[in-house]
């Protein structure tokens, strides 16, 4: 095999798998279950998966002009990728039964999505990432308004395509300046340029505009304000993918621009990304408090974890990477889990919203509270769930880089997260089943589901119990980012920034 | 076969491999209380190993069934767990009332047993793995997972509709300091690169971990203020009532005292001699306002409940008062006093709770006139109430004499004022006991005492008490029995402490001082002298 086609497997056979689904679908006839499809989708995806997992062989490659790095680093995040593409699917495959007529389209848009995320963490060309991000995008926008019936749905997918244009415009903006100021736009010789250019101002500019595009997609706060409406309108499932796959990719993106791309211009945007960390955790805990709706108080606390992983991004290079990648991956299969119970629950009609809908759960659906319970726990970040590991790993990272007042905001707003996620968990343990008839007990989980359930609460006590494996795969990611972690790491301890 | 070395490994996963046996049986007729019965005892049987093959020989400092593998490569985190001295009985006394616990609720609970009895085993678990863990991470999580299961009883079998509010409130109290405690121990690691407790112990003798003195003076604060919530010392105990309040008895004798106070003479004092040393004069005036805030309180309460959980308050502050001392004596009566607060208050709580199932209130004026119908139940309320008060031959006597001796020799720049308050206040003590007594048990018969015919105790209650006022006996009498391994532990720490001062104000002073004294004697000195008042009164 050539190495282009090498470098871009995963990529090829997750479209390759779209485009047969697209055909396959009017082949279909009208009234028949879209399944099939599904299953060919999680196929495509385990194959993908698998076809990353080979890369990991190759050490660096590279393809297409350069353009494109097969690294440690990319294949960490396109197995993450696949892996909550895969959950997803499984929960979703019998989602759509007997309610939409496009469910064939749905499994094809999840994996162009897919192709676009893991694109944008391979490419180490800013117009390529611009590519990859519009591709992951534009299928989120669609999946975001998959429920044509209800007016929320609707109304969650402008919203997200309106400002979410606006933000890749910024991407794009300051992709377009730092060219100006360094006359490359590929991340390792904008690093070079940033050496010599004559416009530092030029620079700073393209770097700040970038890190709102990215602050955009991640929902970092003050860029926020999308998140709780779409997340609140958005079918479950799809929430459960577009707050943890697009978001891992644009982390990665944003670990590549500023550690290999912007490492000289450190000073400047580690105060900017304190600011933007700090501001997510309160922004998302302090809303997520007032929320009575589950998705919606979900949504904030999404923000919040983004807040969380951007303390990663103040700390040195070797650690910080690390965390990040190790955060993504245990905020992954925490949020996708619980929004996969959410989805259980709640059926294509979302019976149960509020918090007073989730009363009585462990009466009624034991097996679904335990590991509601389990993915709530980890947010909160309870030892012994990969929300505790992920959490202590960054916050470790950031207080050896002498992070102090950053870690205890965190840690302080961790108490505070508690608060409403115990709210839940107290709903679904304590109350009385009485009090509503919203779920019913008689329903059963299927076999994907069921299977989607145990991926995701395996995965969460795994990263929290013996993280070794994926630590080790995050490590090597960050010195694959971080080319020269010769520099400051272990012997300045006792420097304080 | 030799089991020494991975002894503390069974005892803590003995009862999480019975947990989840008992999460996937199904909750039917009695399976899941003789589960939790025979997991809770196999585990005791487990713990009896310890006291029996512990080396008394070994030098002060050093931990005995140690286990230390690798856990995590990078950040440094290793499976290490060990006792010493200060932990074993600690251990036992955990394993003992587990059993208990279960016998106590044997009736009480009787819907979703399945998820009582699951909690019921991972709070067992956290807290054993608390006791033996002696890597920061571990113990870290361990510390943090015994939030969980305790919350999660509190708020799914609490008496009133304000269970989930106590729960939050318990849990939030507990979360918060522990986040802050948690940024302290990341700083620890920053600096030193380990999370092994002996080696920071170590460097914290040697006074290598920073040459901050602001920074460390912040991080053993974080560590204090952690473990002082959990006590809890005074002002922190805002949770206490409440949660005792709704808690189910077996959950209640656990709440409060040991794990807090451990974690102090351990973590606080072997990580942070000279701050510990610093702020001594400050914990022992709240010591002292505990005891006689808490006994104030306990004698207005009319709900028997919350008396008793005014009156741990008390119970805990005395132990504040003797550790802080940082006398020989003080520590070892500290220590002491933590096992008797453990087997007292638990005795205390489950007769509260067998008053409730027979009469359905814990309010104190409904109540009266019992001694005639149940005569049992008398008999070992007054025990429990003899011992708790600190009657010489019980066990509360040593361990009072021990903190209140160690209070008055210590050399911490304080009032003392303090000290003697905190003694007289062993008469409030007795008075909110006795009065309550009085007010039960004796007397015309009460509202619900006319109306209600109850039972004396069952055979299950007797199996449930008696271990209990055995060990009221056995440690008023038999104290050098677990003071020996006290004593070593108790010595190390205050010579820890007292050396860390001693090597910043006066290196030369700390040569001429002599070493510390044994206490073992001591208090079997005091035994013989119990014995000899009691023969003269």
């Amino acid at each position: 095999m050539s190495p282009n086609v090498l470098a871009l497997l995963p990529e090829i056979i997750l479209t390759l798998t779209g485009v047969l689904i697209m055909l396959a679908e009017p082949l279909l006839s009208a009234g028949s279950s879209r399944k099939p499809l599904g299953w060919l989708a999680i196929l495509g995806t385990v194959a993908a998966g698998l076809a990353s997992w080979y890369q990991l062989g190759f050490g660096t490659l590279h393809a297409y002009f350069g353009t494109i790095q097969v690294d440690t680093f990319s294949v960490f995040f396109h197995l993450l990728i696949s892996a909550i593409v895969l959950v997803t699917l499984l929960s979703s495959v019998d989602y759509f039964e007997g309610h939409a007529t496009h469910a064939g389209e749905y499994f094809a848009l999840v994996l162009f999505g897919a192709v676009g995320m893991m694109l944008m963490t391979c490419s180490v060309e800013l117009l390529m990432v611009f590519v990859g991000l519009e591709i992951s995008s534009i299928s989120t926008y669609i999946m975001a308004g998959f429920r044509k019936g209800q007016a929320s749905a609707t109304e969650a997918s402008i919203k997200y395509f309106l400002l979410g244009s606006f933000a890749t415009a910024f991407f794009l903006y300051g992709i377009a300046l730092a060219f100006g100021a360094t006359g490359s736009t590929r991340i390792d010789s904008i690093s070079m340029g940033l050496a010599t250019t004559a416009t530092p101002t030029l620079a700073i500019l393209a770097l700040a505009l970038i890190i709102i595009g990215i602050g955009f997609k991640v929902s970092a706060a003050p860029f926020h304000v999308w998140t709780p409406d779409v997340y609140q309108g958005a079918p479950a499932p799809v929430v459960g993918l577009m707050s943890t796959a697009p978001k891992a990719a644009a982390f990665a993106v944003l670990l590549r621009i500023l550690f290999s791309g912007f490492p000289s211009y450190e000073p400047r945007w580690a105060g900017l990304i304190w600011i933007i960390a700090a501001l997510s955790m309160f922004v998302g805990n302090l809303g997520a408090l007032m929320q009575r709706d589950v998705k919606r108080m979900l949504a904030y606390s999404s923000i919040a974890h983004a807040g969380y992983l951007l303390v990663a991004y103040t700390a040195f290079p070797a650690d910080g990477i690390a965390s990040a990648c190790f955060y993504t991956a245990a905020y992954a299969a925490m949020n996708v889990g619980a929004f996969t119970v959410i989805t259980q629950i709640g059926g294509y009609n979302e019976r149960a919203r509020t918090i007073d809908d989730y009363a009585g759960l462990a009466l009624k659906r034991p097996v679904l509270a335990a590991a509601l319970g389990l993915f709530l726990l980890s947010l909160i970040g309870i030892p012994f769930t990969g929300g505790f590991f992920g959490k202590f790993y960054v916050f470790s990272a950031a207080l050896h880089s002498g992070r102090v007042w950053l870690a205890v905001i965190g840690l302080l707003n961790s108490g505070i997260a508690c608060f409403y996620y115990l709210r839940l968990l107290a709903a679904i343990y304590t109350r009385p089943t009485t009090e509503n008839d919203r779920i019913s007990a008689a329903a059963r989980v299927s076999i994907p589901a069921a299977a989607a359930l145990a991926i995701t609460a395996a995965a969460t006590l795994w990263l929290g119990i013996a993280p070794n494996g994926v630590l080790g795969l995050a490590q090597q990611s960050a010195d694959s980012v971080h080319t020269n972690p010769a520099q400051p790491a272990q012997d300045t301890t006792n420097a304080s920034r | 076969m030799n089991i020494d070395h991975n002894i503390l490994t069974i005892i803590t996963f003995v009862p999480l491999a019975g947990a989840i046996v008992l999460a996937l049986l199904p909750d039917r007729d009695r399976i899941q209380q003789w589960g939790a019965l025979a997991v809770t005892l196999l585990t005791f049987l487990c713990t009896l190993h310890l006291p029996f093959h512990f080396d008394y020989g070994v030098a002060a400092g050093t931990f005995q069934f140690q286990q230390n593998s690798s856990w995590i490569t990078s950040p440094a985190i290793r499976y290490h767990v060990g006792v010493d001295g200060l932990s074993m009985w600690l251990v036992v006394l955990t394993g003992l009332l587990a059993p208990l616990g279960v016998l106590i609720s044997w009736r009480v609970i009787d819907n979703r047993r399945r998820l009582f009895y699951v909690l019921f085993l991972l709070q067992q678990v956290a807290m054993l793995g608390i006791f033996v863990s002696l890597d920061l991470f571990l113990y870290y999580a361990f510390w943090e997972l015994s939030l969980v299961p305790m919350a999660l009883l509190i708020a799914t079998f609490g008496r009133t509709e304000n269970r989930r509010r106590a729960a939050i409130k318990f849990f939030l109290y507990a979360f918060i300091p522990s986040a802050i405690l948690l940024v302290a121990m990341l700083w620890l690691y920053a600096r030193t690169g380990t999370f092994d407790y002996p080696q920071l112990a170590q460097m914290a003798a040697a006074h290598s971990i920073s040459s901050n003195s602001a920074a460390l003076w912040l991080a053993s604060l974080a560590f204090l203020a952690a473990f002082a919530v959990k006590v809890p010392v005074f002002p922190l105990h805002g949770w206490l009532s409440d949660s005792i309040s709704e808690a189910p008895t077996a959950a209640v004798m656990v709440i409060a005292g040991k794990l807090g106070l451990y974690s102090i003479l351990r973590f606080s004092f072997g990580l942070f001699p000279a701050q510990s040393h610093r702020i001594a004069p400050l914990m022992l005036a709240l010591g002292a306002i505990g005891i006689v805030y808490g006994a104030l309180l306990a004698l207005v309460q009319k709900d028997l409940k919350r008396l008793a959980a005014y009156g741990t308050l008390g119970h805990v502050s005395v132990v504040i008062l003797g550790i802080f001392a940082f006398t020989v004596s003080g520590i070892d009566g500290g220590i002491y006093q933590t096992l008797n607060e453990g087997i007292g208050g638990s005795a205390l709580f489950m007769l509260l709770g067998l008053l409730y199932e027979r009469y359905r209130t814990y309010d104190m004026r409904e109540y009266g006139g019992l001694a005639a119908r149940l005569p049992w139940i008398v008999t070992m309320f007054v025990l429990t109430a003899l011992s708790v008060v600190g009657l010489p031959m019980l066990n509360g006597f040593v361990g009072e004499f021990l903190v209140f001796s160690g209070a008055m020799q210590s050399t911490i720049a304080h009032h003392i004022g303090w000290t003697v308050l905190a003694t007289s206040s062993v008469i409030l003590t007795a008075s909110y006991m006795l009065w309550m007594i009085q007010r039960v048990f004796y007397g015309d018969l009460g509202r619900r005492t006319e109306t209600i015919a109850a039972p004396d105790l069952t055979a299950r209650e007797h199996l449930a008490l008696w271990p209990l006022v055995i060990l009221f006996l056995l440690m008023g009498i038999a104290s050098p029995v677990w003071l020996r391994a006290i004593d070593t532990a108790g010595a190390h720490i205050a010579a820890t402490v007292n050396r860390s001062q001693s090597v910043t104000m006066d290196f030369e002073a700390s040569r001429a001082s002599k070493p510390v004294s044994s206490s073992s004697e001591t208090a079997l000195n005091m035994t013989n002298q119990s014995a000899s008042t009691k023969g003269a009164r």
